[in-house]
């Protein structure tokens, strides 16, 4: 256990000084931008991982905060409002997803939540009035909380590191509480939770609700971010690779999505400026990680590590190992 | 052999593996993991000395559907860095091409990896409107120069950036000569334009629908195919009443289309523009654009010693004939030669450059004379072509041979500016339908 506070007491420290010892300012947009697709990650992960419902439609929720927020700032409100609006926006477009896709599982529910992704981008393309189409919005400027304004990359970074701190508490306090055990209960085995009194519907409503929280905030950060709002951002490549996030790095677990948007922000963003075919490197990671990992980047990486431990040390320190997690 | 020249020009331009000129896989696997590591020790760039080296950044598109343009951009730039020994104004050139995925988000993420670490004084690019849009703001903050061939009209027109440029054309001034080519020469009365659904189809046409009509054309019907569609026959069989088709596809939609056009049966003349009749398509074309007539900034039948030389190059280089995508980036390396001349090789002044920039007129370029309106747009020669069979020095089995040129063609066409400014931007709906 102390050991792993000291793990995390080091990750905290790295994150919180990066910008001192991380040379270029591009490299914190880079960071940023991995802090915010991961608050992404890890919002599908609550559905993706721990509720068992895979969501194809989730780039089209994320879309919609961002819109709302660019409308609305556009309109001439003022950031606080924008943001409201945006999140209280997004809610209600999760539970419309939710009340509608919640009424089947497994591929019934990939196939609505693509069909509802779909139709958000057809909405952002077409509702020219809106959404301006294939120009999108444009946004001039970002908020300043406290005075702090954000315009300066590494304002913006820590504004997002705060954000994604927050979430990966309120996720680690949910994944912890008997609700979360109540839902990857009804992941597991919903018919026995249903014979055991739970409300399996309900359990997984709120699942949504939470999702489509996180979810709504990173779209915030997005459209912050790049200042600039359009439909590619919402179509189903998108939803696709936020995804692959979850997935690569671990479903249904809390570091695994975090894993899984530095792996694909850093190869799209960093590695893509080295090497020309860097599509094809990034199935590659993928391709290698079902195959060595299927269950994803971290807890492939502590099967593997306990695997050489317990053959180097047989006996009881794999059961200590158990223990402390 | 293009793409390993391409490759090899990146790895060195990138700064990273300069010791090194090849990459090979493995090493890449090296380099990719000491990517992150490198970050750290990116070095701040020393205060410019005279000496230094000039940096021009060029974000496009390498992967996904828009690649064939985005490529054909890179390996104009390379021409003519190749052709120039890397040099511009008397200083060395450190070439550094970023791909963006052809996404807006991508496409902001390359201009940040290009502005704020390698530090380039010039943007060329990047290649759709949509991309354009996403870092306009960007680049005008940060006042980089920015030289694109994206479309988005309103980007020098209600929207201007005064740190943009666009040697190419806007989305609706190819199409404007189009339609008044089509009404006039061709003595055409009524067509029907079709497009792909999004801001460069909308604009194309408006443009094409605007001059059509102002000669005493007029449009029937304007259809829209969702970008990339691989099935025209909805649309084709939509197509009766009129004398004249305008398609403005891109990619390669203009062959899909033109294919499905001949095997339906319909027999109207087409008319298209830099896009639909783009001379890197010629190879692909089969006799079924044959007679298709299209107005374009560039031709590859221009008969200059400076056009010429430009196109042998790109087929020594790449083994490709340049079209609008290679030809524009051309240009724009010309006249960021020239901007740069014109500050005796200083950038340090951003505003004095971009004015040198803007203030450039060039007599010679491979696609004729060029110079720039107020708003950064460029005004210049367009041709009229029409797809033959005919010899060629370049092996083709067709040919876009230059049947009419128009000689200082500006956005605004033959409308004044403050008129045409007063309309809203060419969009689905604008120019609205008339009863024909």
């Amino acid at each position: 256990m102390t050991a792993r506070l000291a793990v995390f007491i080091i990750a905290i420290m790295a994150l919180v000084t990066l910008p001192q010892w991380m040379h270029g300012v591009y490299y914190v947009n880079v960071a940023s931008q991995i802090l915010f697709y991961a608050v992404f990650a890890l919002g599908l992960n609550v559905l993706a991982g721990y509720a068992g419902l895979v969501s194809l439609g989730h780039a089209g929720l994320f879309g919609i905060s961002a819109y709302a927020t660019g409308y609305m700032l556009n309109l001439g409100y003022s950031h606080s409002v924008a943001i409201a609006t945006a999140l209280s926006i997004g809610m209600v477009s999760m539970a419309i997803y939710a009340v509608l896709s919640l009424r089947a599982t497994g591929i019934g529910f990939i196939m609505i939540t693509l069909a509802l992704g779909e139709i958000v981008w057809g909405l952002a393309y077409r509702w020219i009035s809106i959404t301006g189409g294939d120009n999108g919005i444009n946004l001039h400027g970002r908020p300043e909380p406290f005075g702090i304004a954000l315009t300066s990359p590494n304002a913006f970074y820590y504004a997002a590191l705060i954000v994604f701190l927050i979430a990966l508490a309120v996720m680690t306090v949910f994944v912890r509480s008997p609700l979360g055990a109540a839902l990857m209960g009804t992941r597991d085995q919903p018919r026995r939770m249903t014979a055991l009194g739970y409300h399996v519907w309900l359990i997984r409503f709120f699942a949504c609700m939470l999702s489509g929280l996180l979810t709504s905030i990173a779209g915030i950060l997005f459209v912050y971010y790049n200042q600039f709002i359009s439909p590619q951002a919402l179509d189903l490549t998108a939803s696709a690779e936020v995804l692959l996030m979850v997935i690569s790095g671990g479903a249904g677990t809390l570091l695994g999505p975090i894993v899984g948007s530095t792996l694909v922000v850093v190869v799209k963003s960093v590695v893509s400026g080295y090497i020309e075919r860097w599509n094809f490197l990034l199935g590659a990671i993928f391709v290698a990680i079902v195959i060595l990992m299927p269950e994803g980047l971290v807890p492939g990486t502590v099967r593997l590590w306990r695997a050489a431990f317990a053959r180097r040390r047989p006996g009881p320190v794999v059961e200590a190992t158990e223990k402390a997690s | 052999m293009s793409r390993k020249d391409t490759r090899t020009r990146n790895v060195t331009a990138s700064g990273k593996a300069a010791a090194s000129n090849k990459l090979t896989r493995r090493g890449f696997m090296a380099a990719s993991a000491a990517g992150a590591a490198a970050a750290a020790f990116n070095f701040p760039t020393p205060a410019l000395a005279q000496s230094a080296p000039f940096k021009l950044g060029l974000l496009t598109v390498k992967t996904g559907p828009l690649a064939q343009g985005g490529i054909q951009m890179e390996q104009g730039v390379i021409t003519w860095l190749k052709a120039h020994d890397y040099k511009m104004a008397g200083r060395k050139v450190d070439f550094i091409s970023a791909d963006t995925g052809g996404k807006p988000a991508g496409t902001k993420t390359k201009a940040q990896e290009l502005v704020e670490r390698d530090k380039v004084d010039v943007i060329l690019g990047p290649l759709a409107a949509f991309e354009l849009l996403a870092i306009t703001d960007y680049v005008r903050d940060h006042k980089i120069p920015t030289l694109s061939l994206a479309g988005a009209d309103d980007i020098t027109q209600r929207r201007p950036n005064p740190y943009f440029l666009r040697p190419s054309a806007s989305s609706s001034q190819a199409m404007q000569p189009m339609g008044h080519y089509a009404a006039t020469e061709m003595g055409k009365k009524k067509a029907i334009s079709i497009d792909f659904d999004f801001a460069f189809g909308y604009e194309q046409q408006g443009g094409f629908q605007a001059a059509f009509e102002k000669d005493g054309g007029c449009v029937l019907n304007k259809l829209w195919a969702p970008l990339g569609t691989p099935d025209y026959t909805p649309y084709l069989a939509q197509m009766t009443g009129c004398d004249v088709i305008c398609q403005g596809f891109a990619g390669s939609g203009p062959i899909a289309f033109m294919k499905q056009y001949a095997n339906f049966g319909l027999k109207f003349p087409v008319v298209t523009g830099e896009t639909g009749g783009d001379d890197a398509l010629l190879h692909a074309f089969g006799d079924e654009a044959v007679g298709m007539i299209n107005c374009a900034p560039y031709t590859l039948d221009l008969e200059t010693d400076t056009n010429k030389k430009f196109a042998q190059a790109m087929v020594k280089n790449f083994n490709t004939v340049p079209g609008f995508y290679a030809a524009g980036l051309y240009v724009n390396c010309d006249i960021v030669d020239a901007g740069l001349k014109a500050t005796d090789g200083k950038t340090d002044d951003k505003e004095k450059f971009m004015a040198a920039l803007k203030a450039v007129k060039l007599k010679d370029t491979p696609r004729g004379p060029i110079s720039f309106d107020h708003l950064g747009n460029v005004v210049g020669s367009f041709y009229i072509r029409r797809i033959e069979k005919a010899k060629n020095d370049y092996g083709l089995k067709l040919w876009n041979k230059t049947v009419k040129t128009y000689d200082n063609v500006s956005q605004f066409w033959t409308w004044p500016e403050k008129e045409f400014l007063s309309h809203p931007v060419y969009s689905r709906n604008y120019p609205a339908l008339k009863k024909c």
